[in-house]
């Protein structure tokens, strides 16, 4: 059993879920309040990771984000190297894999929201971060909920990114799915037993806690698939 | 419950209608193509270690033009193969960069007794790209430059390459100055990506790579004295559950030519000492 991958898969996990939550919000809200007539393309983009496979995600970061690239380049100039094989580049590259999963749970909340209590704030004199606060936060957590608890099972349950860009260095890019791939390959099959048990009751519960506590939250991501 | 049986009734009807000019067009395509009669040998299914992607392409191409029969490659790392020939994977030859994974398969009696033959020795080479600064001439010493921030190898939990690389390290005495920057490759190919790329400033690769057409001008190689690792015996087997036995055997005495294996040398194997008799190692 590989300690140091159980906590860096989580610690991924964690980092990404959070920042999700930050950046996913200010996205949720412009897709559900915009009236921009060519909205459908923004939350084309978004959806994206649903569709693509990570070996594209995979591709580009390593070869469009490697030092040969413009983009390379500007990401050493600015961190001092380049984004694979770091913890960093996992980072951003799960950013991106499981934006979906945070934003589409989001948005559905939002937009279950009764829009006449929001006018009705407005009117009151509320400004939007008020509103947005006081009125339709509370109103959609359930989205909210499922929307960082996917995106932090979704890490946890990364892999072909991370095989791609990762490099498997112990404690910074060998994660937890890697670890398992690597036994099996090794024909550690002991190991990779235990590793994979450990991972199947953890999504298992993980996924019963919220089936269980927040039925409203999941039929709204049932909504959106 | 009504309302999804409709739902479903609706998807597939939908389905069917957008699929329906696909069918028609390719029945339409094969009734226009000739007929071509079945290839009396059938297809060679053949898994190999990545460190052949270039000489397998050649032979396999060059071995259905003189059989007429075809030749299915899949490129990998071994131990993955070794893991799903053992859990019933459908092929017929496997080219391991490892001999003991083929005699492994035989000790467990799921190759062809006695099949398991030592087709190639496998050299590792320093490699860097032209534009990465990395003077690998200097040997291992030019890993000490701090310029150097990433070094690839294959894995050398499950890559022969990879131990052979770790060991050539660990007796040059540089492995604990350099561990800190190893990245690892799933087997050696993606190894040679991550350096190819620019992504790691140098590494430890198959010579057989190296001098492959895509790398060949991008870099410099410096060869790894050879008293600095296990030699990379590389074996292959006939896959006992193969549905092409025959098939498979006739490929693997077309890799004992001679040809076949002055091919092989030019793709920097080095040539075992049974292979002009074609003996079983």
């Amino acid at each position: 059993m590989n300690w140091q991958a159980v906590l860096l898969s989580l610690k991924l996990a964690i980092c990404v879920a959070g920042i999700l939550l930050a950046v996913g919000m200010p996205i949720a809200y412009w897709i559900t309040f915009s009236r921009w007539r060519l909205k459908f393309l923004v939350e084309a983009i978004v959806a994206l990771p649903i569709v693509l496979p990570p070996t594209v995600l995979g591709y580009y970061i390593l070869v469009g984000l490697g030092p040969r690239h413009f983009a390379g380049k500007m990401s050493q100039s600015l961190f001092g190297h380049t984004l694979p094989f770091t913890f960093g580049g996992l980072l951003i590259a799960s950013v991106i894999y499981s934006l979906p999963f945070a934003v589409q749970p989001f948005a559905a909340g939002f937009e279950s929201v009764d829009r006449r209590l929001i006018e009705a704030a407005w009117t009151l004199g509320a400004s939007r971060l008020t509103t947005f606060l006081r009125v339709i936060l509370p109103l959609s957590v359930a989205g909210a909920v499922t929307g960082v608890v996917l995106s932090f099972a979704h890490t946890i349950g990364e892999f072909g990114v991370v095989l791609m860009v990762g490099g498997n260095i112990p404690g910074v890019t060998r994660t937890v799915s890697i670890d398992i791939y690597d036994q099996v390959q090794a024909a550690n099959y002991d190991a990779a037993d235990q590793t994979a048990v450990i991972l199947l009751l953890f999504s298992f519960f993980a996924l019963a806690l919220i089936y269980g506590t927040n039925r409203r939250a999941l039929s709204l991501w049932r909504g959106f698939k | 419950m009504k309302n999804t049986r409709i739902k479903v009734a609706w998807v597939g009807l939908a389905a069917a209608v957008l699929l329906a000019p696909f069918f028609a067009a390719r029945a339409a395509i094969e009734s226009m193509l000739p007929q071509v009669p079945a290839k009396p040998c059938g297809t060679v299914t053949v898994a190999a270690a990545s460190d052949l992607t270039f000489a397998m392409n050649e032979i396999a191409g060059q071995y259905q033009k003189a059989s007429g029969c075809s030749v299915q490659l899949s490129m990998g790392s071994s131990g993955n193969f070794l893991t799903q020939i053992e859990n019933g994977a459908p092929f017929d030859v496997f080219f391991s960069a490892d001999i003991a994974y083929p005699k492994k398969l035989e000790a467990e009696s799921l190759a062809a007794p006695g099949s398991t033959y030592l087709y190639a020795i496998g050299k590792i080479v320093l490699w860097a790209r032209n534009d990465s600064g990395v003077n690998v001439s200097k040997g291992f010493s030019a890993l000490q430059d701090s310029a150097v921030r990433k070094i690839a190898i294959a894995n050398p939990a499950h890559a022969p390459y990879g131990r052979a690389a770790e060991g050539a390290l660990r007796k040059a005495g540089v492995y604990d100055s350099v561990k800190s920057r190893l990245v690892l490759g799933e087997n050696i190919s993606q190894a040679a990506e991550f350096v190819e790329s620019g992504n790691a400033d140098a590494g430890i690769l198959a010579l057989s790579l190296v001098l492959s057409p895509t790398m060949k001008d991008k870099g410099r190689s410096w060869n790894i004295p050879e008293n600095l690792y296990a030699p990379i015996e590389q074996g292959a087997v006939v896959v006992l559950s193969s549905k092409n036995q025959q098939g498979a055997k006739n490929f693997l005495e077309y890799i004992k030519l001679p040809e076949t294996a002055a091919l092989l040398a030019r793709y920097g194997f080095a040539r075992p000492a049974n292979a002009s008799s074609g003996g079983r190692h």
